[in-house]
């Protein structure tokens, strides 16, 4: 590669591209009706200028931060503007560039009118609710990717708390006939975490020497090793904020109403990358910054990871909305990544760091194609489904290549991941293991049991209504739904190559992580 | 025995005072000699070029005191020192884009009663509209207010420091009873206003005489020197400082004094209102800061304690009761209660960033507040032959705002998510570094009370943003019910200028932030 390839501020232009466009379509009149193809053709250019820098990254330093660019912002109070990614910021760049252009591709048409616009209106109003929902995407792409590069703590933070008015409005615009409750939720949550976290980072400025500078990640390293209580303080404002992004339980309950009343497009992005900021934290500002109180708060982290992962399990098997059932999955999921964190052997947390890109993708498909479905169906309640597989053939399909990678057969992308972090735990402690192995059943149960009520079984006769308990729904006529159009396969196919690629031949990513797996895991074992 | 000295009066360092208050003369005159046609637009020039003026001045006095240091003026009875100067041009800001507000006329008509001495649905009243009458006596009143805020950071003196009080005051207590709708809320609050204004300015005199008899002056410098080396009086002492913090309390609004800031607000004109809780707040809390730095330190043991119940207190009670408000003004009020809460942290720190921090904090705030006001002056109800009337303050009737004006909203949004001090708003930045010099200052057990304070407070805001766009509108397309009007301009200008300041405030804020942080500590 030639130098000046390399020298360009890649991060900063793949941070202000999207949000430019965004502005343009929602601003620019003329430009609204076009807003869904030029936001997926902006979304490819940032998936091929993330391609480009990863083909300029160096493999070899991997645990090294590369493309770094550092600009004073408020020298007052040591804020700068400073990104810059190692191996683990960079796929989960990667995996954000690849999840837009999908969620854009098969939530083309998600977008429709509210009941009660004029006739003569309509037109108008829809193009304008669709640039919107293309502009808050773009934003929020552009958010993301800072937020992996981010390497200042201000600046973090104030991005971790901006992601969230995007989000918001996505849940809240956009979603089902709950979303107001939902996207309240969801902020009244993440707020209060974030405050929490507000009071950690003012906190940590104390701990310096201040003047400009203070708040890179670079010269933040170990703060109040002298003061273990005040050092637990901290780590605790910081992970609490983490732990219900992430979402852990018992901080999780905001997960599943924003998953089942957001948009298929939204619940994947929340779900399968604003998620992983909480675990991204945990390893990346929690474990450098409070080594000490990481190690001394380990087991009871890990003890709660246990929980959400069996709780989640359990839960997920007990629902009846299919969304909900995803959500909940994840939140099993997240638990493995969170032991995986902080269980502190490298083995383990390589495999939390590859547990995140290959989670973001599995559930990315599940949430798209549960959504394709539900959309088709007119409900997501899985009791007025059955025997959808002769109808739906490749809907069925493809759910269950998802639903196979999600609980990890091997060869599919949950596979490795989830092994590497088994075995990690295993080295830990055997009890570790051993419960965590609980939910790898759970999760076969949750996701065959699903596909059994939602796909087998005898297709329902139209206009029969289906018994529930205390409500009988009138099923419409399932028999005669179209299965998945050209539009909905080529989202759904750059998802299953990557699940192949993670299953088949993870080395390239693994060889990406490892370093910095090294790196983060033994901070926790210096520590302990 | 002593001569009289005439005391040297330094006419520049007062320039700024004596511009706005010799304007707000020239604007009385004005109201007795200039024909009514040409009385309006000449009050509003003269008010805009008066502030503009001052700021300038305030500007040309700051580079003085940069070069050639703070200094006393008027035998000092006032300080020229960074903190003032910056203080006074915050308060100017604030009060430049306030007047844009108050001098709009929305509509066809301003905000102000036609003539307020009419009994209220009385028919002179009714002929006073007709003719097409309007009290452009809010012009200088406005001014007079104006004076008195800017002598307030300044004033080294509880006797300066009390007059400037009356002088900041008598105006707005008229002015809050100039609405020209909900004629008897607005002079309900008037009379609410005053009445429990002469009560705290009770208290303040009274602190002031026990201090002189603690300390035999009333000098800001003579009683911080006093405060070591007396002996044997504390009781006066710390009865009167308390009975000074309570009278500037009350003008901030803290609990357990701000009974009269709902009412006040709610009644009083809005573009009044907005001008109100800004500058006054501002003027307010840097004489706090001045007193507070300048006096208590020797006193911190004895006052600590209820001055943290006070900030716990106002946090608290602003936040809850402004969760269960349903009138945007009321609920705007409650907010700049626990506005008051948050700064009293700065305020408590005792650090040099305090005072740094608490300025930054009132700009931010005083933008936001001025743009939330003013853009509830175009949010109006219309009656049932289309007429558009009063303004639109149920929260329910800002359903659906958001669809139908998208630009008012997302502004509107804005200003609500400084107030709620999401990153990348001025609110933010100043919430942080009021935060940390609370911190600084060993206060951290308010800070987390403060954090706590703000995840609930958010709640209110929040609910209004989602009134605005995600919530159907109650009427039909034909008949909205609720409407926006057209400004002259105006309003749009200030809502302009405050948003972007607001924004600005948060994602630049490092010209700002090197003004406050050469504004750290007061002369003596």
């Amino acid at each position: 590669m030639p130098t000046q390839f390399a020298d360009l501020p890649w991060l900063t232009i793949l941070i202000v591209v999207p949000t430019v466009v965004a502005a343009l379509i929602w601003l620019v009149k003329p430009l609204r009706r076009a807003a869904r193809p030029i936001g997926l053709a902006t979304s490819v250019l940032v998936l091929i200028g993330v391609a480009l820098m990863a083909g300029a990254f160096e493999t070899a330093d991997a645990a090294e931060v590369q493309f770094t660019q550092t600009v004073d912002w408020i020298s007052a109070i040591g804020a700068s503007y400073a990104v810059g990614v190692d191996g683990m910021g960079l796929t989960l760049v990667a995996l954000a560039a690849l999840l837009v252009p999908v969620v854009l591709i098969a939530g083309w048409n998600e977008v429709t009118l509210p009941s009660g616009i004029a006739a003569d209106r309509a037109e108008d109003s829809l193009a304008y609710r669709r640039a919107g929902f293309v502009s808050l995407v773009l934003v929020l792409e552009s958010l993301m990717i800072a937020i992996f590069a981010a390497q200042d703590l201000f600046l973090f933070y104030v991005i971790f708390e901006a992601m969230l008015i995007p989000v918001y409005f996505l849940i809240g615009v956009y979603g089902g006939p709950n979303r107001r409750g939902a996207a309240l939720k969801f902020l009244l949550y993440s707020l209060a975490g974030g405050l929490v976290m507000l009071a950690g980072v003012i906190a940590v400025y104390f701990q310096t020497d201040g003047g400009p500078g203070t708040y890179l990640l670079a010269n933040l390293g170990d703060i109040a090793s002298d003061n273990p209580t005040l050092q637990m303080w901290l780590f605790l404002s910081f992970f609490i904020a983490f732990a219900v992004k992430a979402p852990m339980f018992p901080v999780h309950t905001w997960l599943p109403d924003a998953a089942a009343q957001a948009t298929p497009g939204t619940s994947t992005l929340l779900v399968g990358v604003l998620d992983k900021v909480g675990t991204f934290g945990m390893i990346a500002i929690c474990l450098p910054l409070f080594p000490g109180a990481a190690a001394t708060a380990a087991p009871v982290i890990i003890v709660l990871a246990i929980i959400s992962i069996i709780y989640g399990g359990l839960v997920a098997i007990g629902q009846n909305d299919l969304m909900r059932m995803i959500a909940f999955s994840s939140v099993s999921h997240f638990g493995f990544i969170v032991m995986g964190v902080f269980v502190g052997t490298q083995t383990a947390m390589v495999g939390a760091m590859l547990y995140m890109v290959a989670h973001g993708v599995t559930i990315a498909a599940l949430f798209l194609i549960s959504g394709f479905l539900t959309q088709r169906g007119g409900s997501q309640d899985m009791r007025t489904y059955s025997g959808m597989q002769r109808v739906t053939r490749v809907l069925a399909g493809t759910w269950l290549f998802a639903g196979l990678a999600s609980l990890a057969l091997p060869g599919l992308s949950g596979f490795v991941p989830e092994y590497l972090v088994l075995i990690g735990s295993f080295e830990a402690h055997w009890a570790y293991g051993a419960f965590a192995v609980i939910g790898v059943v759970l999760s076969a149960l949750y996701i065959l049991l699903a596909y059994q009520r939602v796909f087998t079984g005898p297709v329902p006769e139209a206009g029969a209504p289906v018994e529930l308990t205390g409500e009988a729904l009138d099923v419409p006529d399932r028999a005669g739904l179209k299965d998945l159009t050209g539009r909905e396969k080529w989202a759904i196919v750059p998802l299953a190559l990557v699940v192949l690629f993670l299953g088949l031949y993870p080395a390239p990513v693994l060889e990406l992580l490892s370093g910095v797996a090294d790196q983060f895991a033994a901070i926790l074992g210096s520590a302990s | 025995m002593n001569q009289f000295v005439p005391p040297e009066i330094d006419w520049a360092a007062l320039s700024p005072v004596l511009i706005v208050l010799g304007l707000a003369v020239v604007g009385v005159l004005v109201e007795a000699f200039v024909p009514m046609r040409a009385r309006r637009a000449t009050q509003v020039v003269l008010a805009v070029v008066g502030v503009g003026a001052a700021l300038v001045a305030v500007a040309w006095r700051w580079v003085v005191v940069q070069d050639e240091g703070p200094t006393a003026v008027v035998a000092g009875a006032l300080r020229e020192d960074a903190p003032a100067l910056l203080a006074q041009a915050i308060l100017l800001v604030c009060a430049f884009v306030g007047l844009l507000v108050i001098a709009d006329r929305s509509s066809g008509e301003d905000a102000f009663a036609p003539a307020a001495a009419a009994i209220p649905g009385s028919a002179y009243e009714a002929e006073a509209r007709k003719a097409g009458l309007a009290q452009t006596e809010v012009f200088p009143l406005t001014m007079f207010a104006v004076g008195g805020m800017l002598v307030f950071p300044a004033a080294a003196d509880l006797l300066t420091l009390f007059i400037a009080l009356e002088v900041l005051s008598l105006p707005l207590y008229l002015l809050a009873g100039l609405a020209r709708r909900r004629r008897l809320l607005s002079q309900e609050a008037s009379l609410k206003y005053f009445l429990l204004g002469a009560f705290s300015s009770a208290f303040f005199l009274m602190g002031i005489a026990l201090l002189y008899g603690y300390s035999g002056s009333v000098r800001f410098d003579e009683l911080a020197t006093a405060v070591p080396a007396t002996s044997g009086l504390d009781g006066m002492l710390l009865a009167g400082v308390l009975l000074v913090i309570v009278g500037l309390l009350f003008k901030v609004g803290a609990v357990p004094f701000h009974s009269w800031v709902p009412d006040v607000y709610q009644g009083a004109p809005t573009p009044i209102t907005g001008f109100m809780a800004a500058c006054t707040k501002i003027a307010a809390f840097a004489a706090l800061l001045r007193f507070v730095y300048v006096v208590v330190p020797g006193l911190q043991w004895d006052l600590t304690v209820a001055l943290w119940v006070i900030a716990i207190l106002t946090m608290i009670v602003g936040t809850v009761l402004a969760v269960v408000q349903t009138d945007m003004k009321r609920m705007l009020a409650y907010s700049s209660v626990a506005h008051a809460g948050f700064l009293l942290l700065g305020v408590i720190a005792l650090v040099p960033s305090g005072i740094s921090s608490v300025l930054f904090y009132l700009l931010a705030y005083g933008l936001a507040t001025v743009g939330a006001f003013g853009l509830l002056t175009l949010v109006r109800e219309r009656d049932a032959d289309g007429n558009v009337t009063g303004e639109a303050l149920h929260l329910s009737q800002w359903a659906g705002l958001g669809r139908r004006h998208p630009v008012l909203a997302v502004c509107f949004t804005l200003f609500l998510i400084s107030f709620a001090g999401i990153p990348l708003t001025g609110g933010f930045i100043g919430k942080f570094l009021v935060f940390g010099a609370a911190i600084e200052g060993g206060a951290w057990p308010l800070v987390v009370i403060a954090v706590l304070a703000s995840a609930a407070a958010a709640f209110f805001y929040v609910r209004v943003i989602v009134l605005m766009f995600f919530t159907e509108p109650a009427g039909t397309d034909a008949d909205p019910g609720t409407t926006v009007v057209r400004t002259e301009g105006l309003t749009a200008v200030a809502v302009v200028v405050c948003a972007i300041g607001t924004v600005l405030l948060g994602v630049l804020p490092g010209p700002i932030l090197d003004l406050t942080a050469s504004a750290t500590k007061f002369m003596l």
